[in-house]
C-alpha cells in the first residue's frame, strides 16, 4: 500500500480532508504558524496533490510535528476541513513506516511515548503529581513544589482517600484495572506503535528527559 | 456556511450522570472537582456518580500522537462500560481534552458503525466487558450554565466590586475542544461562547470581548511535554495576556483544567522572564475555573476550593468581592501548618 493510501485510509481522512480550496484561513488562524516554520495550507495541498514522493519527504519532515493541535484550524475553515486531524493522521503514517525518525521533532516521540505513555500504563493517569518532578517544570512555579513535597500531603487536606485505592480523588488505580488497560493497548496496537517508537530511537537521542 | 443560535443549543439532561474525573484538574487543582462534586450533589440535588475502576480517557497520549485512535478508542468503550455498570446513560465531563475526545469518538462511530462493532470486539477480548453509548454527553460547565439561574438564587456573593459598586470585569476563556471540534456541542459554538458568560452574567459579572478571546492558552500537547517546545506555550499564553491587559480583567475563568493551569503558570514565569505583570496596579491576573467560581460565589471557603493551589494570588479577588476569609489559614492542611518555609516562597509570609 502507498504512503497515500495508507493516509485515506483512516477512517478520520473524510472529516479532515474534503474539499480544501487552499484559502489560508487555516494559517491565519493557526498558533503553530505564528510561532513555527509551520503552514497547514500547504500540508493540505501536497496531500490533496497526493505525488507519493512528496507524501514520503513530508512524513520524513519537521513540519507534521509543529501542530499544536488546538484544532482552531477546524470551525474556521469555509469547507469543513480539518488539518488539524490530517496532521494526526499523517503523524500516525509517519510513525508506522518508520519515517518520524529522519525528523528531530519526529525522534522526539519517544520522551512523550516513555513519559506520558508509561504514565497512564503505570498509574493510570496521563498526568499525575509523583510524576511531574518540580525541578523539570521550573514554570509551575512554587507552588507546585509546596504541593508535592511530603508524598503529596497538601492532597489530603482535600480528600482523605487521595491515592488510596478505591478512593476518589486521584484514588490509586487497583492493579485488576491497569492490568485491563495493559490488554488493551496489546490488542488494539499501542503496543505495537511503541515498539516502532522503541526500535527507530537513534543512537544519539537516547530519550533524555523521559520524566515528564 | 451561515449557522445560527439555535444550532448551538445543546440538550442537556436533568439528573443522573456517571462522572469522568480529569488527570490535569485533580493533579493541578484537587480541590476544584471535589467541590464541584459536592455541589452537584448537595446543592443542586443531581445525582451524580463516580466508580473507582474508570480511568484516565489517554487524551493526552491520543494527541500527543502515542495512543492511536483504535486504542483511546477501547478505553473510552470501558468508560461507557463502567457507566452502564452503574446503571446510567448520561455521563458528565471534567476535561475538555476528554469532551473532545469522547465527542469526536461517538461521532466516528456514528459514521462508520464498522469501527464501532471491532472496538467492541477489542473490549470484550481485553476486559470481557460490553459497553452502550450514553444517551446525552456534556461537559461540567454544561450543567453549571443549565443551573445557572438556581445557582445565582442561592449564591451569598455577587461578581461586583464592593469598593465601586461596578461589575466585575471577567475573561471568559473557552477550552479549545470544548467547541472548536464539534461547533454544535458547545453552547454558543466556537465563535460566540456562551457557556461562561451566560453563567458570568447572571451572577452579576461583565465578559470583556478582547481581540485573541478566542485564542488558543497553548498547550499544544507535545510542546508542552517536551522542554525545548515549552516556548511555544509560554508565547501563546502571552498572545492571550497582552490582548487582554488593555480591559484591565479582575480575572480569567477558563472552563478546561489545562487552560486554567497554563495561564495561571506561564504569569508566573512570564514575571520571573522579564517582570511582564498582566494585571492592574502591577498585579497578576488570578485565573480561576467555572467550578471554583461557583463555590466561591456559594460561599465555600477558598482554602477549602483550592486557591491556594494556584500560582497567581487570589486574595484581590477576594477583597473586591468581598469574600470572608482567613488568610493565616491559606496553607494549613488539616488544622496544622506544614512547611512554613513555602508561605514565603508563594509570596506570603506568615508568623509562625
Amino acid at each position: 500500500m502507498s504512503l497515500l493510501d495508507q493516509v485515506k485510509a483512516d477512517i478520520r481522512f473524510t472529516e479532515a480532508c474534503q474539499s480544501c480550496i487552499n484559502c489560508g484561513v487555516c494559517a491565519a488562524i493557526c498558533p503553530a504558524a505564528d510561532y513555527f516554520p509551520y503552514d497547514p495550507r500547504i500540508i493540505m495541498g501536497l496531500v490533496i496533490e497526493g505525488n507519493e514522493k512528496q507524501i514520503h519527504d513530508l512524513l520524513s519532515s519537521e513540519d507534521i510535528w509543529y501542530c499544536g493541535q488546538c484544532m482552531s484550524c477546524k470551525p474556521r475553515c469555509p469547507r469543513g476541513n480539518s488539518p488539524g486531524t490530517l496532521i494526526s493522521i499523517l503523524r500516525s503514517v509517519s510513525i508506522e513506516s518508520g519515517l518520524f525518525q529522519n525528523s528531530e521533532q519526529g525522534r522526539m516521540q519517544i520522551r512523550i511515548k516513555r513519559g506520558i505513555g508509561h504514565n497512564i500504563l503505570e498509574t493510570g493517569y496521563c498526568v499525575h503529581p509523583f510524576r511531574l518532578d518540580p525541578k523539570q517544570h521550573p514554570e509551575l512555579g512554587p507552588v507546585w513544589e509546596w504541593m508535592t513535597r511530603n508524598n503529596g500531603e497538601v492532597y489530603t487536606h482535600f480528600d482523605d482517600s487521595f491515592n488510596q485505592e478505591g478512593g476518589r480523588l486521584l484514588r490509586k488505580i487497583s492493579s485488576q484495572t491497569l492490568a485491563e488497560l495493559k490488554r488493551i493497548f496489546d490488542i488494539s496496537g499501542c503496543r505495537d506503535l511503541w515498539n516502532q517508537i522503541e526500535k527507530c530511537q537513534v543512537p544519539d537521542d537516547p530519550g533524555r528527559n523521559t520524566k515528564n | 456556511m451561515t449557522s445560527y443560535w439555535k444550532d448551538y443549543q445543546k440538550e442537556i439532561a436533568d439528573d443522573n450522570f456517571f462522572i469522568a474525573r480529569s488527570c490535569i484538574r485533580q493533579t493541578f487543582f484537587p480541590g476544584a472537582e471535589n467541590v464541584i462534586i459536592d455541589i452537584l450533589r448537595n446543592r443542586l440535588n443531581i445525582n451524580i456518580i463516580e466508580d473507582p475502576d474508570h480511568t484516565t480517557c489517554t487524551g493526552i497520549g491520543y494527541h500527543g500522537d502515542v495512543v492511536p485512535l483504535d486504542t483511546i478508542m477501547t478505553v473510552i468503550a470501558r468508560q461507557f462500560s463502567i457507566m452502564q455498570k452503574n446503571g446510567l446513560e448520561n455521563m458528565v465531563i471534567s476535561c475538555v481534552t476528554s469532551f473532545g475526545i469522547y465527542s469526536e469518538i461517538l461521532d466516528l462511530w456514528k459514521h462508520h458503525p464498522e469501527k464501532k462493532n471491532q472496538i467492541a470486539g477489542y473490549l470484550e477480548e481485553a476486559t470481557g466487558r460490553t459497553f452502550i453509548e450514553p444517551k446525552n454527553l456534556v461537559h461540567v460547565s454544561d450543567l453549571l450554565y443549565k443551573f445557572r439561574h438556581e445557582i445565582a438564587k442561592i449564591a451569598q456573593y455577587k461578581l461586583v466590586n464592593q469598593n465601586t459598586g461596578l461589575p466585575l470585569k471577567i475573561v471568559d476563556h473557552i477550552g479549545c475542544h470544548y467547541a472548536k471540534i464539534f461547533r454544535e456541542r458547545g453552547i454558543g459554538g466556537s465563535e460566540f461562547p456562551q457557556v461562561l458568560k451566560g453563567l458570568i452574567t447572571v451572577l452579576g459579572g461583565d465578559v470583556i470581548d478582547y481581540p485573541e478571546r478566542r485564542h488558543c492558552c497553548g498547550f499544544g500537547f507535545r510542546h508542552y511535554l517536551i522542554q525545548e517546545n515549552r516556548g511555544y506555550s509560554i508565547s501563546n499564553s502571552r498572545i492571550k495576556l497582552e490582548s487582554m491587559k488593555p480591559f484591565e480583567p479582575d480575572m480569567i475563568v477558563a472552563n478546561c483544567p489545562g487552560c486554567t493551569m497554563f495561564l495561571d503558570r506561564w504569569q508566573y514565569t512570564l514575571e520571573q522572564m522579564d517582570h511582564s505583570v498582566y494585571g492592574k496596579d502591577g498585579n497578576k491576573i488570578p485565573v480561576i475555573s467555572h467550578e471554583e467560581l461557583v463555590a466561591l460565589v456559594l460561599g465555600y471557603d477558598p482554602w477549602e476550593i483550592g486557591f491556594q493551589t494556584h500560582q497567581v494570588d487570589i486574595e484581590p479577588l477576594l477583597d473586591k468581592i468581598g469574600v470572608k476569609y482567613n488568610k493565616d489559614e491559606k496553607y494549613v492542611i488539616r488544622n496544622r501548618r506544614v512547611d512554613a518555609g513555602a508561605h514565603i516562597l508563594c509570596g506570603i509570609t506568615v508568623q509562625d
